[in-house]
């Protein structure tokens, strides 16, 4: 639902680093979501071609690396990795719970092109 | 054209935490606590914040900041009647408030003179929880006549939540809603959550959570 400003956000925070790197173009770009974070990357994808228009970042490709929820059970210090919220310890049953990882939404890198030194 | 990988590892939502870290620092040198109050539409938020402005008024100074998605000024109006000062910020149809709109509210509060900011977050129980305004406590109005399925379908919010409230108590005879089934979802998303349950009707429960509430403001200041 809130996809289209976490879009907004990713393309400044990619405008910023291509140019700190004089980039010409933005080619690719690398996101690192987890599991738990509440960003649904169909919907990042869906709005980027509309808010990369006219930027160097146009036509550039998202590629998201998509991290498990991995918990960390308070009873019996199993760690295990769940496909769905709220899903108990399988060893013991408990739901007494921390979220190791899971949570990531970050940009993780970017592919840039820009003029070779040799060229013109 | 050569290409070229560069790292970035910086999380997306970098720019408003930034800006969130300056709202909590302006915050708290002003001694002046906030919530950012939190529910879905209908939960009692505005009755909730004036019955807490009625039960502290003549203890403390309250500024409320007001996020609707629509131009209207219906709520800011009912605080400012209650004799508070309050600051409307309409975020153009957006879902949720984020950092830098909280640091627009916040620049037309008399900081100086409050002792509490409360912010009525839009509506909603899924994008207000991804954005960090700076405040101090993270606050949920539940209320009964949602059902009691709520955490189970919305972990997220109440992951990151250091107060519940559980709004409208006096509709449990009336409303399928199992308490303990509620209660038990809460505790595997956050265990030891300090939640209220009350209703703004009634007045049953206000007190508890005006005690809890007047023990973190003085705690607080003197911090």
């Amino acid at each position: 639902m809130h996809e289209l400003s976490v879009t907004e956000s990713l393309l400044k925070l990619t405008l910023t680093h291509a140019e700190q790197a004089n980039a010409k173009k933005v080619t690719d770009i690398n996101i690192v979501i987890g599991r738990l974070s509440s960003i649904v990357d169909d919907s990042v994808q869906f709005y980027w071609d509309f808010v990369a228009e006219n930027s160097i970042c146009e036509g550039a490709t998202l590629h998201f690396d998509r991290r498990p929820a991995v918990l960390h059970c308070g009873d019996c210090s199993k760690e295990y990795t769940i496909d769905q919220e709220m899903t108990p310890c399988p060893a013991c049953g408990s739901y007494c719970t921390t979220i190791l990882s899971g949570e990531e939404f970050y940009l993780d890198s970017i592919e840039i092109e820009k003029e070779s030194e040799n060229e013109g | 054209m050569s290409a070229i990988r560069v790292p970035v590892v910086e999380k997306i939502f970098s720019a408003n935490d930034r800006m969130a870290v300056q709202n909590r620092q302006l915050l708290t040198n002003n001694k002046v606590l906030a919530i950012n109050l939190m529910a879905s539409p209908g939960a009692g938020k505005t009755s909730f914040i004036l019955e807490t402005i009625k039960q502290l008024s003549n203890q403390f100074k309250i500024g409320v900041i007001e996020g609707d998605t629509a131009p209207v000024t219906i709520d800011a109006d009912k605080i400012i009647s209650a004799g508070m000062p309050a600051v409307q910020i309409n975020t153009g149809g957006n879902c949720h408030l984020d950092a830098v709109m909280m640091s627009d509210g916040l620049a037309q509060l008399p900081m100086d003179k409050l002792d509490l900011v409360i912010v009525e977050n839009v509506g909603n129980l899924i994008c207000p929880a991804a954005w960090d305004l700076g405040t101090h406590f993270n606050l949920l109005i539940a209320s009964v006549p949602e059902g009691d399925d709520k955490p189970y379908k919305y972990p997220n919010i109440y992951r990151g939540l250091e107060i519940l409230i559980i709004n409208k108590v006096d509709l449990q005879p009336y409303v399928e809603f199992k308490m303990d089934y509620f209660r038990k979802g809460v505790e595997m998303l956050n265990p030891g959550l300090a939640t209220f349950p009350v209703s703004c009707k009634t007045g049953e429960g206000i007190d508890a959570w005006i005690v809890w509430l007047i023990e973190k403001i003085k705690v607080f200041k003197n911090s």
